[in-house]
């Protein structure tokens, strides 16, 4: 019995205090479609769901299903209506087996509400035969892989008879593989009568699955656009203005290699080697760029160079010298410049000033400091020049730093590891949530440092972003370095490099046309630390 | 209990909302795009409003506070605990009673004797705290006051240490044991070492400081070894060091001569504190430490580089650590800090007040610095004001349990008060019919009261 | 593809390195460490040296049976160094088990800790026995008051499991075993019912626990700043209407009566278990039953998996419709009303009168024994025997006159606390959402 259900946002708006997350948003779901919002990090596309799936309530405009105006106090009642959704982050709990996350929330029982957890072990192999998901009820989540994790969310929505399915930048995590995959559920689930709701700024992937796409931009419905619509077209509508995609860049000049990486090994609290073997070099005026999907060892990678890591065997050369073993503040005044992936866990005090940020790896040195003593003049006076240069916007270095958008955020931490001299620059994902603007301007500067004769290495999941850096792509794959690659390696060469299939055991088929399918580099991904 | 889960922000929210933005930067975060951090920060580790985007060690003044509300909140928080503390005084009263059982026939009768006996009680506690007009002579009437301070001494430096501490995310509710161990060794070189003045008592205080940091700096080498939580750490570590002075009090080399009970010698003349103005009053020298310690702690967490790694560890210990920092020494050292700091409570008690060790050598003051640094938000002369305060209860009450027969636990009963209800502002503008600022938006509000309020969890 | 999306945790306590750990957590296996090991290899050391060497060579004996018991045991006799030694091997053994363990990458299974734990107790049970002045004690009857000293420990833990296990940090329990004390004290004084005294307890400690709360869930106050502060309440007001209004009038406020032992016909007589298990107080009773209610709520029905999903993952309970902050307001309020039976114990069972400070405690040991019972509310019970224990074998030594110091008899719940979390149990995970307010959105 394929119940099919209509859904229409009518003049959603959502307000928090001054700041308008949702305004006036009209978007229609047909049945059986896979209606897609396309936008740019921070646009207003989660907000939109949440407030759809009742974690919200809208400060104005109303629900309708089938044509009916409804209310959700809670998730409880959009469930009821059959939405079902599958959160960025995902909402499992990791100590509980498949089954209990499953039931969670609507739990089968026997008498005295005890638990009759075959109930759901029974729906759960039912679904999955029918998908071809290959779940094991009684697995532990936190020991499951996030592909596999993501369709226990998917099977979470189906049991509770989800007839729309909002599916929040789901691809964030996967693997070009992985992503082909999900898109094949999507379309059989679609088939099957269920809605999707695709949320997404990916715009190949939006173009492949969607039948209708509405673009969001700061918070408003800008237009609707059909899948065939040009790549372009789609970049201009959702970012504003017509983007240029591509960077201009000179050729790089490597001088001499300064940088080694010797058999690098990291292994992780459980035993694990999370960095297996790894050896490269980077040369002086060089970008070297390291690809591949989240949690493939980049973090640890970039870690075990900082002295973050504990367990690290290999040798880490920097101008002939070992930094292996070293503190983290050895190794920042050995002139390394790090850019951490994560801003506001690991880049920035949130609650500190802008000023005090700024030379948060320098407090204790001149002419911030004399002795133990700091100097507070001085720590203003070089937050007001560094603003300047970095071009971030905000009225004053005494703010907090956590009053800054992202864009801004990342220009402070880029300005205080810019602002001294390197030798070795590391930053890892420069650009995540960070709007076009300052893309483009992080973008530059990354570039001039290369051009000043540093070594630079970018770590990114963003196959577009490390495409437009990179000199030359290493790509990692469970620790291990599957291939250092050329940079104008084709997307389909890397994509299956980044499923660990080395470059000499695939045919280069395609290698045009891909830099068109080119998005802007935004992605909210926040990886898996904090779901 | 100690990391925190950032909450799960969705894309479009304010980049602010789970800081503390100061009234500036409120509106900057309405100006700020849409296009925020997808991951907004995580609510602070720390008590303290200091902590905040003010300029490093700029101008946080008392007059600042007051316009902001957070004084008058304050304020209201202390008037609204003294008035459920008269109420407790007045619902044990005889007169409250005896006019309770006629209430509708006069129940201006009733209110009277209300009234009567919570203000009878309170004036009673400002005589015995601040100034007592019945007193034979200025010096008289200001003993009250003296014996505040001496009182609030021990306050105010074991407040210190949970005050820095807490600034640097942790939660020391260990200053009870700190002072413990303080005191031992303190008295120990007090009465069994024989030095010329000047020097033992300095020695005297060097060593209370060196138990009190031994005690704390162990609590923080085995939270930065192990990973320990440092709340349970330093609980257990309370009942440890309690035990272990009722232990030694019973050994030859504490016990007093001659002496059944678990009591030490006296500590010698050469050891003990100076009285400031006098035998009059028991004002000792230790004031002016705890003066000092103010000076030093403020100036250590706002002008020098170890106060910033403290701050810096207490607010994001990660991206300290990314920024090279030492997480761990970091931990220890403040620890140590605290303990040496509780440990200067410890000298105050045996080398100042008492003269004596016993096992009541820290009486309660371990766990009252807990409320004074809360009262104090963790800020040096906060807390400085807050140990005043609470000093001033403490020599207050006795005077009134033996004016108006009020038993000194109704201190317990403010304090505490004072205490939550400082640590949730709505629901004291709540209770004062004072809405807070109407542009204020509702959610992010609430999340910036977590944020003061949040502690090193 | 095999990162593991686990949320960084809190209850994961090394400073700074939560997130890295879940970002580094590409397999399963549960972290296998030499701590563990070298502790149990460091404590058999212990045991080797002090409970076994140098142990005195006299013959240590235990009673087993209680006169009322139907069929008398002989009392058990060890030789002190006999006994001390060959325990000291077994532990060696276990310990060098571990290690081999360690070697293999394999963790230390749980049962090979209690057993430790188990022997190693009672070598030094025999040890402290062998070098007394009179080297005879009763264990059924150190057993039973180990047990009779447990109880306020268990329900005390109890009310932790069920707070800490919805995601509220409950360092309140002393003050909620207080205020069940005097409550039931009072109430029970002035209707000369004990029954209703018990079940007054329950009310007052479900309203410390409102307290609790209500600041740290609508007033998002810092847990443990508002468990910490709600103690000195609780101190303060039970201290204060003990001084006016019980010591005013002693006979109607504050002599309550007691809870009479019950012993049921037979199984009462069963040596060493029979005083344990069948001659108990109604709390004592209530005791066994509540454990038993904990466990099989939080582990088998529906309410037991919403609670530890709102303890473990409060957003993904909230985005299936669950009230996060209503089931930890009624979960942390049941905690509350569970201390206060606990808190009965001391006025309605062991003591007849409310005395200032009669918890002495004890709260914060119970919360040790939910942190050595790694949340579990069947460990905690476990936890608080062995302080219980510890609390009554203080006493007995003093008795019998060992050259252990009662003092360090007292210190030893702290001590073995810390050693504890400090790593001797393995790495203890809290629930991951202990301590954090939840706000939507």
């Amino acid at each position: 019995m394929v119940r099919v259900l209509k859904l229409e946002l009518r003049g959603i708006t959502k307000r928090f205090g001054t700041l308008l997350a949702n305004d006036h948003i009209d978007v229609v779901v047909e049945p059986g479609q896979i209606h897609c919002l396309l936008g740019e990090n921070g646009a207003g596309k989660s907000t939109l769901m949440n407030v759809l799936y009742g974690l919200y309530e809208p400060s104005e405009g109303e629900i309708l299903v089938d044509g009916k105006p409804v209310s959700f106090r809670g998730p409880g009642d959009a469930m009821e209506a059959g939405i079902g959704m599958v959160h960025q982050h995902f909402m499992l709990v990791p100590v509980f087996t498949v089954a209990e996350n499953v039931a969670l929330g609507a739990e089968p029982t026997k008498a005295a509400g005890f638990l009759n957890l075959d109930e759901t072990r029974r729906r759960i192999k039912e679904i999955s035969d029918q998908y071809g998901f290959d779940v094991d009820p009684d697995a532990l989540v936190e020991d499951l892989p996030v592909g596999v994790q993501q369709r226990v969310e998917i099977i979470k929505a189906l049991v509770r008879d989800a007839q729309v399915l909002i599916l929040d930048e789901p691809t964030a995590v996967l693997t070009p593989q992985e992503t082909d995959e999900l898109l094949d559920i999507m379309r059989q689930l679609k088939s099957g009568g269920t809605s999707i709701v695709f949320i997404s700024h990916k715009l190949r992937e939006v173009k492949a699955v969607s039948d209708t796409i509405t673009v969001i931009r700061r918070g408003k419905v800008v237009g609707t656009a059909e899948p065939a619509a040009s790549t372009t077209e789609l970049a201009s509508m959702m970012v504003g203005r017509a983007v240029s995609l591509t960077l201009d860049k000179a050729p790089a000049q490597p001088k001499e290699k300064t940088f080694e990486v010797r058999n690098l090994t990291v292994i992780a609290p459980n035993g694990q080697h999370v960095v297996d073997g790894l050896s490269f070099d980077i040369a002086r005026g060089e970008i070297l760029a390291v690809a591949g999907v989240q949690g493939n060892g980049q973090t640890e990678l970039t870690e075990a160079i900082l002295g973050l890591q504990e367990r690290v065997h290999g040798s880490i050369l920097l101008d002939g010298q070992e930094l292996l073993g070293r503190s983290v503040k050895e190794v920042l005044n050995a002139g390394v410049g790090f850019v951490p992936e994560d801003r506001s866990v690991d880049g920035l005090i949130g609650t500190f000033s802008i000023a005090e940020n700024l030379i948060l790896d320098r407090y204790d040195q001149a002419p911030f400091a004399r002795g133990i003593s700091m100097s507070p003049a001085r720590v203003l006076e070089n937050a007001k020049s560094r603003i300047e240069e970095f071009d971030v916007r905000t009225p004053s270095g005494a703010l907090a730093a956590g009053t800054l958008s992202g864009g801004n955020q990342q220009k402070v931490v880029m300005a205080r590891e810019l602002s001294r001299p390197l030798r070795l620059f590391i930053a890892s994902q420069p650009t995540r949530g960070v709007d076009v603007g300052s893309i483009e301007f992080l973008h530059k500067r990354i570039v001039a440092e290369r051009d000043q004769g540093t070594p630079v290495m970018i770590i990114s999941t963003e196959l577009d972003e490390v495409m437009e850096l990179a000199d030359r792509i290493a790509v990692l794959y469970k620790g291990k370095l599957v291939g250092v690659v050329p940079a104008g390696t084709s997307r389909d060469v890397l994509g299956l490099m980044m499923a660990g299939i080395p470059p000499e055991e695939h045919v280069h088929t395609t290698q045009a046309a891909e830099a068109a399918d080119t998005t802007t580099s935004t992605s909210d991904a926040e990886g898996g630390d904090h779901v | 209990m100690s990391e925190k889960q950032p909450p799960q922000h969705a894309e479009g929210e304010p980049a602010g909302r789970a800081q503390q933005p100061t009234p500036a930067a409120e509106e900057t975060a309405a100006i700020v795009s849409v296009d925020t951090a997808g991951g907004a920060m995580e609510p602070s580790a720390v008590p303290a409003t200091a902590q905040s985007g003010q300029l490093p060690g700029g101008p946080d003044t008392l007059l600042r506070k007051i316009f902001t509300g957070s004084g008058m909140v304050s304020v209201l928080a202390v008037l609204l605990a003294l008035i459920i503390g008269g109420l407790l005084i007045a619902s044990t009263d005889k007169q409250v009673a005896t006019t309770a059982t006629y209430f509708f026939a006069r129940p201006t009768d009733f209110l009277a004797a209300v009234w009567n006996a919570a203000t009878r009680s309170y004036i009673a506690l400002f005589q015995g705290s601040v100034f007592n007009p019945r007193g034979n002579g200025l010096a008289a009437q200001f003993a009250p006051f003296m014996e505040t301070l001496t009182i609030a001494t021990p306050l105010i430096t074991a407040g210190l240490g949970v005050a820095l501490a807490f600034r640097a995310g942790l939660f020391n509710i260990g200053a009870q044991g700190q002072i413990i161990v303080a005191g031992i060794l303190a008295a120990w070189v007090g009465f069994a070492l024989d030095l010329p003045m000047g020097l033992h008592l300095l020695l005297v205080l060097v060593a209370g400081i060196i138990g009190g940091a031994f005690w704390g700096g162990l609590v923080g080498v085995l939270k930065a070894r192990t990973g320990a939580h440092e709340v349970i750490l330093t609980i257990m570590f309370n009942y440890i060091a309690l035990y272990f002075l009722r232990y030694l009090l019973n050994t030859p080399a504490f016990q007093r001569p001659g002496e059944s009970n678990p009591i030490s010698p006296i500590l010698d003349p050469t050891a003990v504190y100076p009285q400031i103005f006098g035998s009059q009053y028991r004002l000792h020298l230790g004031f002016l430490l705890a003066i000092a310690a103010t000076v030093l702690v403020w100036w250590l967490l706002n002008r020098s580089t170890v106060g910033f790694e403290f701050r810096a560890v207490g607010a994001n210990p990660k991206a300290a650590q990314t920024a090279g920092i030492n997480v761990s020494r970091s931990t220890i050292l403040v620890m140590a800090l605290a303990g040496g700091l509780a440990g200067m409570s410890g000298v105050a008690q045996v080398a100042g007040t008492e003269k004596v060790l016993t096992d009541g050598v820290a009486a309660t003051y371990g766990f009252d610095a807990i409320t004074v640094a809360l009262l104090g938000r963790s800020s040096p002369w906060g807390t400085f004001a807050a140990g005043l305060l609470f000093g001033a209860f403490r020599a207050g009450a006795v005077q009134m349990q033996i004016q108006t027969g009020t038993p000194i636990d109704i201190v317990l009963v403010v304090q505490s008060l004072i205490v939550l209800f400082i640590a949730a502002p709505p629901l004291v503008r709540a209770i004062f019919g004072l809405n807070p600022r109407r542009r204020k938006p509702a959610r992010p509000a609430k999340s910036r009261e977590a944020a003061t309020t949040g502690g090193a969890a | 593809m095999s990162t593991t999306v686990s949320s960084s945790r809190p209850g994961n306590p090394q400073p700074g390195n939560a997130g890295k750990d879940a970002a580094a957590a590409t397999v399963s296996a549960k972290p296998v460490g030499w701590k563990t090991p070298v502790f149990l290899a460091a404590f058999a050391l212990i045991s080797l040296v002090f409970f076994g060497l140098l142990a005195p060579n006299q013959t240590a004996s235990f009673g087993i049976s209680t006169g009322s018991d139907f069929f008398q045991l002989p009392a058990i006799q060890v030789n002190a160094f006999a006994g001390g030694l060959m325990l000291s091997i077994l532990l060696l053994g276990l310990a060098a088990y571990a290690i081999y363990l360690k070697t293999r990458d394999k963790p230390v299974p749980g049962w090979l800790t209690v057993a430790f734990i188990v022997l190693f107790v009672v070598a030094f049970l025999i040890w402290v026995v062998g070098g007394a002045r009179t080297p005879s004690i009763s264990l059924a009857g150190l057993i039973a008051g180990s047990v009779t000293l447990a109880v306020p420990l268990v329900f005390g833990s109890l009310s932790g499991v069920l707070c800490e296990r919805v995601g509220v940090v409950n360092i309140a329990i002393e003050g909620q075993l207080l205020g069940g004390a005097f409550t039931a004290a009072i109430v029970a004084s002035m209707t000369q019912n004990p029954f209703i005294g018990l079940l007054a307890a329950a009310v007052a400690g479900a309203a410390v626990s409102m307290v609790l709360a209500l600041f740290s869930i609508k007033y998002l106050v810092n847990q443990i700043i508002v468990g910490v502060v709600l103690n000195v309440l609780v101190s303060g007001v039970t201290g204060f209407l003990f001084s006016t209004v019980m010591q005013a009038n002693k006979a109607q406020f504050n002599s309550p009566p007691g809870l009479d032992i019950i012993e049921i016909p037979v199984l009462s007589s069963i040596p060493v278990i029979g005083p344990i298990l069948f001659r108990q107080s109604l709390v004592g009773y209530l005791m066994y039953i509540a454990v038993l209610v904990v466990w099989v709520g939080l582990f088998k029905t529906r309410w037991g998996l919403r609670v530890r999903a709102v303890g473990e993952h409060p957003q993904a309970a909230d985005t299936l419709g669950i009230n996060v902050n209503a089931t930890r307001f009624w979960n942390v309020t049941l905690g509350g009303a569970v201390a206060g039976i606990g808190g009965s114990f001391f006025t309605l069972v062991a003591i007849d009168s409310f005395t200032k400070e009669i918890s002495g405690g004890r709260g914060f040991i119970a919360l040790a024994a939910l942190i050595f019972g790694r949340w579990n509310p069947i460990g905690a019970f476990f936890a608080a025997l062995l302080f219980g224990f510890a609390d009554n074998l203080q006493s007995i030594v003093t008795i019998i006159g060992t050259p252990v110091p009662s003092q360090f008899m007292a210190m030893l719940p702290y001590l073995v606390t810390v050693l504890a979390v400090a790593g001797l149990v393995g790495k203890s995970r809290g629930p991951a959402a202990s301590g954090i307010p939840y706000v939507k959105g």
